[in-house]
């Protein structure tokens, strides 16, 4: 894209699928801000008409917000660091030439391709059940009382549950980059007198810098908005104990059939997105630049 | 400090014998060369040395100690990659710190270190950058910067040049060999230039299959070639070899003349070879003529850059006697 003929031909050729996504964002977007400032509730339907701020005050007003706003932070803040570390760790393990690598990666893989409402179903029949879990078993096995999960640790109980479907997602990236290491840099490092972990440190880590950062972002972008994981299994409590925002406008717009409040909470959801990625960007988005 | 010794070192990969068996004395303070021709088993040979792959059998002695299962940090060897293998992420300055920093040495040494290497270089001015922003000809300085500050017991070198350009090559050729007298330092350099053998050796190791066809001065290897694909593999052009009932006139099996060796008649001498010029290349100081000779195939010549044959010239070959090599059925020289 050196000239400037080259600029404006490319301008063109890519407006027709800049507009459709254009489109495709904004209508839903404005609706959303057009019921956001309605009196729209189904329980309450002659109820109608310009509400003004009304909605938003509810919505932010109310205790719950707060505390989802804070849950939606710890969730994603927790996802990303179990996937961080754990990925680097299991790419470093199977960048390693082992017996059966194939295999061992795809099995490391599948977690992906579970669909989340069947792995929450999977981790709460299958493993947190307090009465039949496998976890149950284990505890009583070494003679514990078995944890309700959901129950006592509802926040955590969640956050492992995204974290092990997110996790193969983090250490393909991850892998992939440490792979893409060439292999003279570290011969080099370990000519310098670099031991182990010297050489993660200087070498790999830096190396992996940029995937980090990506798997960061993209991962940031979809915990912001985990649901279906909350649905299964804790329906969001106990009270608003394991509530995110996008479960508190569930709760709002749908379970209350408040739609004006539902959509008030989903501009506040979409603005809360913009305001963390801009930070991201701000913190991370650097490393994107080499 | 900085002799090198291989007995009996061999290395396999798998099933696959790389290395059948080689035995070197590479003394202090020397200039060697590892040439032969690609997938010989030069970067490999040298790569054992460096500890960076494992002996399959055979000792290592670096001064006289056995470092054969030794890992390459201890051995106190440096290495400088062909593709440079800098780390991206650091400046050129933390590049040529980072063994000294490996190493644990304060920072005064090893602001002085680098700072002397930088000058030695002709780096100064670019310690800040990352190497991205170098040019070809800087980075691999910063590499032999790497080498340098560590001050190793040896170099260990695989064709550090060949992504440079011509004139750059020869450059880098000539401050490597000044390096090297400066330093005094035994270095390994791997090439498959035999320019750079040539010029940079103090002795050549001609390697081919994994065995060493010939130890020996550049000098030694251009006058005295011990077979006959040392013969072919060091000179430039390539020797001109002869064989069946001419060669058997001089008792082999084999005869080779080097290009430069013949003398060049348009007129016909007695015992002359007579061919026909088909391609004659004027490179200004030299002509290299492509002659078809009568039963014998084609030959390279060396004429001095004066003389003017074109295609289809009658030329009269009769080469120097005093520098025919003679080779028997095995390839040897007699
Ligand atoms: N890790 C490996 N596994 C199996 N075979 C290998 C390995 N490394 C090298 N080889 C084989 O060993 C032989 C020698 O390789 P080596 O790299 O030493 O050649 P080289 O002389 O350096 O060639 P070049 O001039 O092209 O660099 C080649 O046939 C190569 O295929
Ligand atoms: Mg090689």
């Amino acid at each position: 894209m050196a000239t400037a003929q080259t600029r404006t031909l490319s301008r063109i050729m890519m407006a027709p699928a800049v507009i459709v996504l254009l489109i495709w964002m904004i209508v839903p977007l404005v609706m959303t801000l057009w019921f956001s400032f309605q009196n729209y509730s189904l329980i309450n339907p002659m109820m109608t008409g310009f509400a003004g701020w009304a909605n938003y005050v509810y919505v932010i007003g109310d205790p719950s917000f707060i505390q989802s706003l804070v849950n939606t932070l710890i969730l994603v803040g927790g996802v990303l660091l179990i996937t961080i570390i754990g990925g680097t760790l299991l790419a470093l393990l199977l960048d390693q030439p082992i017996w059966g690598q194939g295999i061992l990666r795809i099995i490391v893989i599948s977690p992906f391709f579970v669909m989340p409402p069947v792995a929450a179903l999977i981790w709460k029949n299958g493993f947190m059940h307090p009465g039949y879990g496998m976890l149950a078993h284990l505890w009583k096995f070494f003679g514990l009382q078995p944890i309700d999960w959901f129950n006592q640790y509802p926040m955590f109980s969640v956050i492992v549950i995204v974290a092990w479907q997110w996790l193969p997602f983090a250490t393909l990236i991850l892998l992939t980059a440490l792979q893409s290491l060439s292999e003279e840099q570290r011969e080099a490092a370990e000519m310098d007198g670099a031991n182990a972990i010297n050489r993660f440190y200087h070498i790999i880590l830096p190396h992996m810098a940029r995937a980090i950062t990506i798997v960061i972002l993209i991962q940031t972008i979809f915990l912001l908005g985990i649901f279906a994981e909350i649905r299964v299994t804790t329906g969001g409590g106990p009270g608003y104990a394991s509530t995110n925002i996008a479960f508190l406008v569930f709760r709002t717009g749908i379970l209350s059939n408040d739609i004006g409040a539902g959509s008030a909470g989903g501009v506040v959801a979409v603005v809360i997105a913009n305001i963390v990625a801009i930070f991201l960007m701000r913190a991370v988005g650097k490393n994107l630049d080499a | 400090m900085g002799s090198i010794s291989l007995s009996h070192v061999k290395k396999s990969f798998g099933e696959v014998q790389i290395i059948p068996d080689i035995s070197l004395d590479i003394k202090e303070g020397e200039f060697v060369v590892f040439v032969g021709p690609s997938g010989c088993g030069k970067s490999t040979l040298l790569r054992l040395i460096a500890g960076l792959e494992d002996t399959t059998s055979g000792t290592i002695l670096l001064d006289g100690v056995d470092m054969t299962k030794a890992p390459p940090a201890r051995r106190g060897l440096a290495m400088v990659f062909q593709s440079y293998a800098l780390y991206p992420h650091m400046t050129v300055r933390d590049n040529i710190a980072f063994p000294l920093k490996m190493a644990k040495a304060p920072k005064e040494v090893i602001d002085q270190k680098v700072e002397y290497a930088a000058r030695t270089l002709n780096l100064s001015s670019y310690l800040d950058r990352r190497p991205r922003a170098l040019s070809g000809g800087q980075r691999q300085r910063v590499a032999i910067g790497r080498a340098i500050v560590r001050e190793p017991k040896a170099f260990l070198f695989d064709e550090p040049l060949s992504n440079l350009d011509a004139a750059l090559r020869v450059n880098m050729r000539l401050e490597i060999t000044e390096l090297h007298q400066q330093l005094k330092t035994t270095m390994i350099y791997v090439t498959h230039d035999q320019v750079e053998a040539m010029t940079m050796a103090d002795r050549i190791v001609v390697l081919n299959a994994g065995r060493v066809e010939q130890f020996g001065t550049p000098l030694d290897l251009y006058k005295k070639p011990a077979n006959r694909f040392v013969a072919g593999f060091i000179g430039s052009p390539r020797m001109n070899f002869v064989d069946g009932p001419e060669a058997a006139r001089y008792n082999a099996s084999a005869i080779g003349v080097r290009p430069e060796h013949f003398s060049l008649a348009t007129t016909p001498m007695p015992g002359a070879w007579k061919g026909k010029v088909g391609v004659a290349e004027q490179l200004g100081s030299d002509t290299f003529l492509h002659v078809h000779v009568d039963g014998l195939g084609l030959m390279t010549i060396r004429t001095d850059g004066d003389q003017t044959f074109g295609h289809g010239d009658d030329v009269y070959l009769t080469p120097d006697p005093a520098r025919i090599y003679r080779f028997d059925a095995a390839g040897l020289a007699l």
